[in-house]
């Protein structure tokens, strides 16, 4: 495997080899001296073409805990802004001998179009393009339900877990690499939120649908992951308002209330506390919100070692 | 003038006959089986001989995006198509829509001399949609438009759209109306299915063209005058228009080979060669549209020949433009698809191409018959070929979505007024261009 740009590069078995290989990374990011030395040398870029911080900040600890020497490139205040072409910016940095692509953009599919063209031989890691996937997001969340859920010893797949995603499906990155790689993993899926955000033809690719969060979570579910809401949705009528949407979609203190104590909350950052999480919820104890955080590290520093590390050809 | 005859020697013609055909100047004197005549011969055995194509529908680029194409290397890919006249879209830059720039277009077409061209007038001015081109000056220009088209944008709005409508009945002209509702498109990257889901691209739905020409058919029939539909690309649509004649409004369609071909599902790797408006939609879709063809729902085949630099191309989808080429595709294409497969046979494949098309325009030499009398527009081809599409092209641009594609069929000699344009496959140089 040399990229990772959708979940469906991965068969069930590399997920579960990489979910168990973050696991021993967990270890070293445990210890005093938070360091392995499998990609010293080596040369990978946070290529970032749309603000993000913290999954930038999480895939630049990822490498450097590895011993990769690592460069940002932003979009913001770059060439990029001058309207350089994808195209040169990959080949400026591939002439420079940049080894693996970090890469998160506006646009679908730019990752695809990266890896697919003779622009470089770098490895292409997806840190999430426009509304389609972000697969180490998905990644640490099945590895965050595995442990939370299952504990942290069960080393298998996600089988007889019942997930719910709520929140704006039709445009969240996160909602579909996680469908793809939880129902991978042999969890059952549903999506709750206005019907506005869900998709037309999403039948197949989720267990559930619903448009009503009460009776959602009335089914009973393991894990309930609740999606940002971006305020640009209000302006082009996908809801009437955040209050609605709060009222509506938001796990707020009578929902959570009401919520089955075992069923862990979700979220993939960052939050809009108050809009689709209520702040009793996101700090309760059934809370696993800082898990994902934490385990963004272990997964990347497995993708990472997986795609750089222990392919034959990779990189170069 | 016996010395200046070609006779095209034992051509099957679209009924099936074999016949020798000869042209002198710019027109056919004679046709018939075996006929005794003096002159430049052409072996045309086992070629089949059709009037000269006619496409409706073709981005020429000039003036404003000679970078892309120009009217001369359109019209050398048109007469490789086997075309012998092209309609010149109005959004070039400045947008054909003064009767300065379609005598521009027509004169630079003229000055080529691979085709007709025929200028496209823009509906509204620099294609806004807000107020009325000089559409009874452009007719009355030397380029006596008839087509008017805003194409690459829906002149959505319904009261402009009535007024073009009722306007053009001065002069016997037509709207061609490019059916896409833009607030139901906004940032509209794919047909809107599934699969759109899946790869995270705004849908186009299916809906955003067939209100609009549910709309329009309407607007048609209420104001009594006529509409074309532009490459029309889903089963509904078919539908509509279907409904529509069947009540006896006058509109015609036209499908795009490609919408004939390919499916959404090439979208998959986000190789913008595919990214076109309309979208490439569903299988059902393409069945729908075949048959629509067959049953005469359809009028006609054009090709939204739409060149792009390899920029526009080689880059990320949501930065990719719109649009592929297709006129040295065309017939191939379309004998692939409709007469392969048993839906047509080459009498209507001959109306599709040419007699409809040119009937739409009003165009006087192209169109007609084989016949003693009329223009010597008329293509050869050799309908038993087959090959992989290369991708060489005399167009300037490449975005060519067939290459690699197995395709039947191939233009062997194209002739325009009596001149080859194409000979053995090959483009001629005209020395008095």
């Amino acid at each position: 495997m040399k990229h990772l740009l959708s979940i469906n590069d991965l068969v069930k078995q590399d997920a579960i080899d990489i979910l168990n290989l973050a696991v021993e990374m967990q270890n070293v990011n445990t210890r005093d001296i938070k360091k392995l030395p499998a990609l010293n040398g080596r040369t990978v870029a946070n290529l970032f073409f749309e603000d993000s911080t913290r999954t930038k900040i999480s895939f630049e600890i990822a490498a450097k805990r590895l011993s990769a020497d690592v460069i940002n490139f932003s979009a913001k205040g770059s060439s990029v802004s001058k309207g350089e072409s994808l195209k040169d910016t990959v080949q400026t940095l591939e002439a420079m001998g940049v080894e693996a692509l970090i890469v998160r953009h506006n646009h679908s599919g730019a990752v695809n179009t990266i890896a697919n063209a003779d622009w470089s031989k770098a490895s292409v890691i997806n840190a999430g393009d426009g509304t389609h996937e972000h697969p180490t997001q998905a990644l640490l969340d099945a590895l965050t339900l595995r442990q939370r859920i299952l504990g942290v010893d069960h080393l298998g797949d996600l089988s007889n877990l019942k997930i719910l995603i709520v929140g704006d499906i039709l445009h969240s990155r996160v909602a579909r690499s996680n469908l793809l790689l939880l129902r991978k993993l042999g969890a059952q899926v549903g999506v709750c939120g206005p019907a506005t955000l869900i998709p037309e033809g999403i039948g197949g690719l989720c267990d559930f649908v619903f448009f009503n969060l009460d009776e959602a979570l009335a089914q009973g579910f393991d894990a309930v992951m609740m999606l940002r809401i971006q305020a640009e949705r209000m302006n082009s009528a996908f809801m009437p308002n955040a209050a609605e949407y709060a009222s509506g979609w938001g796990l707020g203190d009578v929902r959570f209330a009401k919520l089955d104590a075992k069923t862990l909350i979700m979220h993939p950052g960052p939050m809009n506390r108050g809009l689709e999480i209520s702040s009793a919820a996101a700090d309760s104890t059934q809370s696993a919100i800082l898990d994902q955080v934490t385990n963004g590290v272990a997964v990347r520093m497995a993708v990472l070692y997986k795609l750089l590390a222990q392919e034959p050809n990779s990189g170069r | 003038m016996v010395d200046n005859r070609v006779i095209f020697r034992n051509t099957t013609i679209s009924s099936g006959d074999v016949v020798d055909i000869v042209v002198s100047g710019n027109s056919i004197i004679e046709i018939g089986p075996e006929l005794v005549s003096k002159g430049t011969e052409i072996d045309c055995s086992g070629l089949l001989a059709l009037q000269g194509f006619v496409d409706l529908h073709t981005h020429l680029r000039e003036p404003g995006f000679e970078q892309s194409e120009t009217i001369l290397t359109g019209s050398k890919a048109a007469a490789m198509g086997g075309f012998t006249a092209v309609h010149a879209m109005a959004n070039t830059s400045p947008v054909a829509d003064n009767a300065a720039v379609v005598e521009q277009v027509f004169a630079l077409g003229e000055a080529a001399g691979y085709v007709y061209v025929q200028p496209v007038g823009a509906v509204t001015k620099n294609l806004e949609g807000i107020a009325l081109a000089d559409l009874l000056k452009m007719n009355q220009s030397r380029a006596q438009v008839t087509v008017f088209s805003d194409d690459g944008k829906c002149v959505s709005d319904s009261l402009i759209m009535r007024r073009a409508l009722e306007y053009v009945k001065a002069f016997g002209g037509v709207v061609a109306q490019h059916a896409q509702d833009p607030a139901l498109t906004i940032d509209a990257q794919m047909n809107e299915s599934t699969l759109a889901f899946e790869l995270g691209l705004t849908g186009w739905p299916s809906v955003a063209e067939e209100a609009i020409i549910a709309r329009d058919v309407l607007l048609a029939e209420h104001v009594g005058s006529r509409l074309h539909i532009c490459h029309v690309s889903t089963a509904g649509s078919v539908e509509i228009i279907r409904w529509a004649k069947a009540r006896g409004i006058n509109v015609t369609a036209e499908v795009t080979p490609h919408h004939l071909l390919l499916t959404e599902d090439l979208v998959k790797d986000y190789n913008p060669v595919y990214k076109v408006n309309p979208p490439l939609r569903s299988n059902a879709d393409v069945v729908a549209l075949r048959a629509a063809v067959a049953d005469g729902t359809i009028d006609i085949i054009a090709t939204d020949h739409a060149p792009h630099t390899a920029d526009n191309k080689d880059c990320e989808w949501g930065q990719a433009a719109f649009g592929m080429i297709g006129l040295e595709t065309t017939v191939s294409v379309a004998q692939t698809t409709l007469i392969d497969t048993g839906l047509i046979d080459w009498v209507r494949l001959e109306q599709l191409l040419s007699t409809n098309p040119a009937k739409i325009s009003g165009l006087q030499r192209h169109g007609r018959a084989l016949q003693a009398g009329n223009a010597a527009n008329i293509t050869f081809i050799d309908s038993k070929a087959q090959s992989k599409v290369s991708g060489t092209t005399q167009s300037k641009s490449s975005n060519n979505p067939y290459v690699g594609i197995e395709l039947s069929g191939a233009v062997v000699h194209t002739v325009f007024e009596g001149i080859f344009t194409v000979k053995d496959g090959r483009i001629q140089e005209l020395t008095n261009a």
